[in-house]
């Protein structure tokens, strides 16, 4: 994927750049199509577990994920990035819309299949959990829980999958024993490396990564991001990366959907998102952000009070009792994600005010 | 140096050994620093450093297999100067000082207050122990506290219960309960690393105005270079149980002598640099800490690894403030190959 190149230098990652942009025609087909996806929890109460409320976790998004490319999710906790990540690989019952899943010439809507029906698409996708103690189970050692996979997806001998483990943990920077120790006997790191290892082992296409890095001490989880990038250039892969960390995100990805509440609240670029956001809460989650650069310190902007509650959320823009510019607008109507264009780019945003400023 | 009243607390060559199973785990191995009103000191590394094992010998909260082996903190009080070394763990002094003159808040919230009483009571509890305020002076002034910190209807929330406060809002009343005395100084133990940034920027908010208003010092413990170059005043970078460098944020964050301050520095994307920026990570791991290596604890994963290394550096000052743990800090070969 020329576009992911890390050419070191400036005026080679430009050509690379520009190389990519007229190689793929913008209008390739999407890998990865979400239409209006909302997925919502009952809240009940009492014996008969009557239902009184919903939690609406994930509430109407569209979101397209190109082929090759990686794609952020970024928010605070509870704005429904992770729910979201699994709504997409079916882990969690979508209560509406539809994933579009577009590979090997088929097109099929994940969401309305039965597990059955499933299995061979799970095997396309594949996800990569935040926590790397709790994700592998301590009774196996890696060899068993890495060969699980493998045997649901054909490869019926064991001297076959021990080949196929031991050169998975090689590509993921580990030596071959290692799939005959216990989880115990890892760092949190190589943990977190044998986690993506599973991940791999069915080939997949696209690779959910769920706060795959945070876990880890900054040291260790700049090793991962490398090998993360790595095995993309390799094996063509597609990330949907969620995260809390801003920082990663821009770094790591080509475009950054920011969510808040359930909604995908701001979408673009990740060079622009940080040179040009237009949401104010894009705005206030980067200044809030801590950088290491004595020389790039800003002005925080510090938001009040609390993430609202995704059972009873408010009313209008989900952001608006936190929001420095809210209006009367902003308490009635709910903005829709309305694309803009940045030096040519698109840039989507939901936020009544933007056209506002640009019209004053 | 800066004149002994402006300084709180001095910690000079602190040993803490913490022993399991017939083992020994050197986890602060020799650890100096002062600090003084009315400044920051953060205290960066990565886990099992021994950050927080230094803040819990300074309170003599370490787990009851560890002690304290060699060195001195002292706590230079309006009263005269308090080897709190020397005190015994749960003393009446200890216990006098613990709360009253220094006062910490911890990572996470919800584990560090008690689910079966309110957060009133528990406020009141410290002002029980440390004041001679009568019941109602003291629930007057744990809302008061509430309100100063920043929480919503305090006279409603006084009486609520912890698990009905949100995350940021639990780590309020922590900070409220832990400055209900005015302490001298507030260690911060990773304060905010269970929290979201828009929380967190809050808190750092509120941080700094406590300082800024009581002249509280503030020992901040954290792993995030960000939070660092922020809010420090001065940084002690943290490995394997030893400062390996410190000084001012300017001094670190600027000029790092250290191989692994940089490396740490390098090791993380900066926001607002895109893709473009390179990032280094550090190889290796962090090593045993039961099976340390003799000399530097950092030589394995160095690159700049001479065989000189094999022992332990000596600590160089190399200004007022700025001291390093490096065999090679003054090596230009290394440095011009860092600028780069």
């Amino acid at each position: 994927m020329p576009q992911n190149d890390l050419v070191d230098d400036q005026e080679g990652r430009v050509t690379a750049l520009a190389a990519a942009r007229q190689a793929v025609p913008a209008p390739e087909e999407p890998i990865l199509e979400l239409k209006d996806v909302k997925i919502h929890f009952a809240v009940t109460a009492g014996v008969f577990k009557r239902v009184v409320g919903h939690v609406r976790a994930v509430d109407g998004i569209d979101l397209q994920v190109r082929r090759g490319e990686v794609l952020g999710l970024v928010g605070e906790s509870g704005c429904g990035k992770t729910t979201l990540g699994k709504g997409i690989l079916q882990l969690v019952n979508i209560t509406n819309g539809s994933v579009t899943y577009r590979g090997n010439g088929e097109t099929v809507d994940l969401a309305e299949l039965d597990s059955k029906a499933l299995t061979p698409f799970r095997k396309r996708l594949q996800i990569v959990f935040q926590d790397p103690y709790s994700s592998l189970n301590p009774a196996f050692t890696i060899f068993g829980s890495l060969e699980d996979p493998l045997k649901k997806y054909g490869v019926t001998t064991r001297a076959e999958r021990r080949r196929v483990i031991g050169d998975l943990l090689e590509a993921v920077n580990m030596s071959r024993d290692a799939m005959d120790r216990y989880p115990h006997e890892f760092s949190g790191g190589q943990r977190q490396r044998i986690g993506i290892a599973r991940a791999l082992c069915v080939e997949p296409e696209l690779i959910v990564c769920d706060e795959a890095v945070s876990a880890l001490d900054v040291s260790i989880q700049a090793q991962v991001l490398q090998l993360l990038m790595e095995l993309k250039r390799d094996k063509n892969l597609t990330y949907i990366f969620i995260t809390h960390d801003l920082s990663v995100t821009e770094y790591l990805c080509d475009r950054i959907a920011v969510m808040y509440l359930g909604k995908i609240v701001e979408l673009c670029d990740a060079e622009d998102l940080y040179a040009n956001a237009l949401h104010p809460y894009t705005e206030a989650l980067l200044s809030a952000i801590p950088v290491a650069d004595l020389d790039k310190q800003t002005e925080r902007i510090v938001l009040e009070g609390d993430v609202p509650s995704p059972v009873d959320p408010p009313s209008g823009c989900r952001f608006h009792p936190r929001c420095r510019h809210a209006r009367d607008i902003c308490r009635q109507a709910e903005p829709p994600l309305k694309r803009y264009e940045i030096d040519g780019r698109d840039h989507y945003a939901a936020c009544h005010l933007i056209e506002r400023e640009a019209a004053d | 140096m800066a004149p002994a009243s402006d300084v709180a607390l001095t910690v000079k060559d602190l040993k803490t050994f913490i022993y399991t199973n017939n083992r020994c785990n050197k986890a602060v191995n020799g650890v100096s620093f002062s600090i003084r009103r009315g400044r920051t000191l953060c205290v960066v590394g990565e886990s099992g450093c021994g950050k927080s094992v230094t803040a819990a010998s300074i309170m003599q909260l370490l787990p009851t297999l560890s002690r304290i082996e060699a060195g001195e903190i002292t706590y230079h009080s309006d009263r005269g100067d308090i080897r709190i070394d020397l005190l015994p763990r749960n003393g009446r002094k200890m216990r006098a000082i613990r709360g009253q003159d220094i006062a910490m808040i911890f990572q996470d919230p919800m584990t560090a207050l008690n689910p079966v009483y309110t957060i009133g009571f528990q406020i009141m509890e410290m002002l029980r122990y440390h004041t001679r305020l009568g019941w109602r002076a003291r629930y007057r002034k744990a809302v008061e506290l509430l309100r100063s910190m920043g929480i919503p209807l305090p006279e409603q929330r006084v009486d609520e219960y912890p698990h009905m406060y949100s995350g940021g809002m639990r780590q309020r009343a922590m900070i409220a309960m832990a400055m209900s005395c005015n302490p001298k100084l507030l260690i911060a133990d990773e304060p905010t690393t269970a929290l979201d940034v828009t929380i967190q920027a809050q808190i750092f908010d509120l941080m700094e105005t406590l300082k800024r208003e009581h002249g509280t010092a503030v020992m901040l413990i954290t792993h995030d270079m960000g939070v660092v170059a922020e809010l420090a005043d001065e940084v002690a970078v943290m490995y394997m149980g030893s400062i390996v460098e410190a000084g001012t944020v300017d001094e670190v964050l600027r000029t790092p002598r250290h191989p692994y301050t940089r490396a740490l520095l390098e090791s993380i994307p900066i926001l607002g640099r895109g893709k473009a920026q390179e990032i280094h990570a550090i190889p290796g791991q962090t090593p045993n800490p039961y099976k340390r290596p003799p000399g530097c604890q950092f030589a394995d994963r160095c690159r700049y690894r001479i065989a000189r290394c094999e022992t332990m550096p000596e600590e160089t000052q190399l200004s007022g403030t700025h001291r390093v743990m490096c065999w090679r800090h003054a090596d230009e070969e290394v440095h011009l190959d860092a600028a780069e």
